[in-house]
């Protein structure tokens, strides 16, 4: 599943971060990685961008940019 | 004997508490926040501890040391290249994972680092247990509690700091991450094959380039070609030979496995030293955040934020700024009465006193609003707006973070351009700053609410707020004009941390509105003073004018015809022939008046630029007005007083000369359009030369506003000609 396809307060294990160089890098070095536990808090009054916890902290992410990232296990 | 120095460098995320700290320390006056990236500039203070001389470098806050941004590149670059003695890596305690990737860039450099683990106290309290003897043990280094507003473990900081600093360690054996041995080979293969080849010396240490090289990072890479020459293009060739290996082994690009590893190596530290209390805990932060990023009532309370917020600034503002406006006019009047007719005087009431008290009376207005600024930064709720503001910005195809600085542009240019460096990418940076100055300032205001008072009086605030508007519309318009040809590209991703809400403390807010004021008033006070000399000069100048009549003979024949009116009169009459005589001698002043300043200099510049502005039905005065407006846009409406003959100040007399001119209802309007659009003053031009730092970029913010003001400002009164309006 995708993370970007989500929904407010379900949760998974990041399967694959994808996307291009500087980006996917950023984003790996926020912590968001193969394996981390990703909560989808909620999302954006207009629908983007979503707030993520990962790492015991809240991080925002562009649905365009969560749509790079595949998640497994989601409940 | 003097005192020993040493530099320390204070490195850490954004929120880590690293800017209390670095004030805990140097006691100088710097802001704290928690917008992400708000420590921008590289701040020092030097202080006197247990005998040695401390040079304290508050490095910026950053996730990373892959130079991605303006401030990661900033905070590596003093590393390597400037070597301090010692390293401090501040780390939220209560984010000690995250911290971490920072921690083992700053180890793999090879410097003397040091841990500041922060706020322990707020992390226990969230169920979170740090064995800090553990992490210090496996990664060698030594470690600090600290809580930065409390202001405790400081002086132990500092302290173990310098004993790190003078002890003789040999950081490169120290730990650090390893890697795979696909990995580790080719460095040690690269590494060989500079043992090999004695001629190569590279710029930094051994290690920490190969890994950076087989990173990709172009800086490095950059760097090793310029010290090395063609030994360096061999070398890189080498270095691209390993990458294509490992890219071909892993399946992906080298730099994406050696980040994974380095979260590894972090992961397999924090099992070790990290217990989390799995207690059902109150979030105070998340509940808050359930209403103000709500998605029903999430939006009208930041616009109410905005509303208050405004309302503060102009409303709440405008009585201080009635005191200042008397205490200035009154001050300027007690010297017009004491000082002796001179140049001097002129020069300094009409110059200097103008000038300056007309920056001086908004001084209430930018510190309120930058009162509000630091509210919203150290609560935490300035990148809650980002958050909420970004599906709208990224219409424009910029960054939600660049709405701070645009909307700071409706206060001052200066500092929203500053606040611009909060963007990651440069093409965002240079966007935001083309578009910031269309927000329009705070020092535009009073031109507009002069004009529309004299000309709209009954629809003056509508008309303002249609001005304000077009300035937005405009904005957004050109946003997506320079999207999609000369910024081409996608803006910068939106991966941004949304910190949890603090009490801002009552100092940090202080020191940070303290802070920006002055800055501001430094610059602009500076600039203006100059800016109104010259202004005065080129009005005052030149002395010896040849008026067209003899002003003097004529006001004294019209006394003595006078007065021997008044001889003849008696009772009441004698006190209305007193009273034509006043307002016949006031005539003829006014005409002198008139002749002098258009004889004048400035005068020569209105009539020369006259044709220009004809089209938008501005005439000779209204150029030199809009010209002056230059030095700072506050002018613009103290030399309309002075060329339309109104005396400097009060819109009363102002009003009777304006209605009584050429200018017409649709002229005022294009007039202020013409405002709201042209040339930014010389502070915020100065300020975009300084944050582009190309003189490419601010000639064309000069040129394209200007532009854009004139047919804007052309199309309104030609076309409100057409439709029938005057």
């Amino acid at each position: 599943m995708l993370l970007s396809e989500m929904k407010e307060g379900q949760a998974g294990v990041i399967s694959r971060v994808g996307g291009n160089g500087a980006l996917r890098r950023r984003i790996l070095e926020m912590g968001i990685l193969k394996g981390s536990e990703i909560y989808v808090e909620k999302y954006a009054p207009l629908q983007d961008p979503l707030e993520l916890i990962v790492k015991g902290y809240h991080l925002s992410l562009r649905v365009e940019e969560a749509a790079q990232i595949t998640v497994r296990d989601v409940k | 004997m003097s005192k020993k120095s040493l530099t320390i460098a204070l490195a850490g995320n954004p929120n880590s508490g690293k800017t209390t700290i670095f004030n805990n320390i140097t006691g100088t006056r710097q802001k704290v926040g928690n917008w992400p990236g708000v420590t921008v500039e590289k701040k020092e203070g030097i202080v006197n501890r247990h005998g040695y001389e401390l040079k304290i470098i508050d490095l910026p806050g950053t996730y990373s040391l892959t130079p991605f941004s303006v401030e990661e590149i900033v905070a590596r670059d003093f590393v390597l290249d400037a070597r301090p003695d010692v390293v401090i890596d501040i780390i939220d305690a209560s984010n000690l994972e995250r911290s971490l990737y920072l921690a083992t860039q700053l180890r793999e450099i090879d410097c003397k680092v040091l841990f500041a683990l922060n706020m322990a106290d707020v992390a226990r309290a969230r169920g979170i247990k740090v064995d800090a003897k553990k992490l210090s043990e496996l990664l060698d280094l030594p470690i600090v509690f600290t809580i930065g507003n409390k202001n405790e473990g400081i002086d132990e900081l500092l302290k173990k700091a310098i004993e790190l600093a003078e002890s003789d360690i040999d950081t490169s054996g120290k730990r650090k991450v390893k890697y795979n041995k696909d990995i580790e080979n080719s460095i040690s293969e690269l590494r060989g094959f500079i043992e090999k080849n004695t001629e190569i010396s590279l710029p930094y240490k051994t290690r920490w380039t190969i890994i950076k090289l087989l990173e990709n990072d172009k800086i490095v890479r950059e760097r090793v070609l310029q010290k090395m020459g063609d030994q360096g293009k061999k070398f890189i060739q080498q270095v691209q030979l390993h990458r294509e290996l490992l890219a071909d082994r892993f399946n992906d690009d080298p730099e994406i496995i050696m980040t994974d590893e380095r979260y590894g190596f972090i992961a397999g530290i924090i099992k070790e030293v990290l217990a989390t209390v799995t207690k059902q805990r109150i979030d105070i932060s998340r509940n808050i955040d359930l209403v103000l990023t709500n998605r029903f009532i999430g939006f009208p309370i930041f616009i109410f934020f905005i509303w208050a917020m405004f309302q503060l600034t102009f409303s709440l503002g405008a009585y201080p700024m009635e005191w200042l406006e008397n205490s200035v006019g009154w001050f300027s009047i007690s010297l017009d009465l004491i000082l002796p007719d001179s140049l001097f005087k002129d020069l300094f009431i009409n110059g200097v006193i103008a000038g300056v008290g007309s920056v001086i009376v908004f001084l209430p207005n930018i510190l309120i609003l930058f009162f509000c600024i630091a509210l919203f930064e150290d609560t935490g709720y300035m990148s809650r707006a980002a958050f909420l503001m970004d599906r709208i910005m990224h219409l424009i195809g910029l960054h939600g973070k660049s709405f701070i600085p645009m909307l700071m542009g409706f206060g001052c240019s200066v500092p929203a351009i500053m606040a611009t460096r909060t963007l990651e990418s440069e093409k965002d940076r240079i966007l935001t700053i083309l578009i910031t100055p269309f927000m329009s300032c705070s020092a535009k205001l009073p031109i507009y609410i002069v004009l529309t008072g004299i000309f709209f009086s009954a629809k003056a605030g509508n008309v303002i707020f249609c001005i304000y508007f077009a300035g937005i519309i405009l904005a957004i318009l050109t946003g997506r004009l320079f999207r999609s040809s000369l910024l081409m590209g996608a803006d910068a991703p939106f991966v941004m941390e949304l910190p949890p809400y603090r009490v801002p403390m009552v100092k940090s807010l202080i020191i940070h509105m303290w802070d920006r004021s002055k800055m501001f008033l430094k610059k602009m006070g500076g600039v203006i003073l100059i800016g109104s000399v010259v202004i005065w000069a080129l009005s005052a100048f030149p002395r010896n004018i040849q008026y067209s009549r003899d002003y003097i003979a004529e006001i004294n024949n019209v006394r003595s015809l006078y007065n021997t009116q008044i001889m003849a009169a008696d009772g009441l009459d004698r006190q209305n022939i007193e009273n034509e005589r006043d307002d016949a001698i006031a005539e003829l002043e006014t005409a002198r008046k008139a002749e002098e300043i258009e004889k004048s200099y400035m005068g020569h510049i209105g009539k020369i630029l006259a044709p220009v502005f004809a089209p938008l039905g501005i005439d000779w005065r209204g150029s030199v007005a809009l010209l002056t407006g230059f030095v700072a846009k506050e002018i613009v409406v103290s030399t309309m007083g002075i060329l339309y003959l109104a005396g400097d100040d009060g819109t009363g007399t102002l009003k009777n000369a304006l209605l009584s001119s050429d200018m017409t209802p649709l002229s005022a309007l294009a007039m202020m359009v013409f405002v709201l659009l042209y040339l930014p003053c010389i502070a915020t031009v100065a300020t975009i030369k300084q944050e582009t730092n190309s003189y490419k970029w601010t000639l064309f913010s000069i040129i394209y506003t200007t532009s854009l003001a004139w047919v804007a400002a052309f199309c309104v009164y030609q076309g409100g000609k057409i439709i029938g309006f005057s």
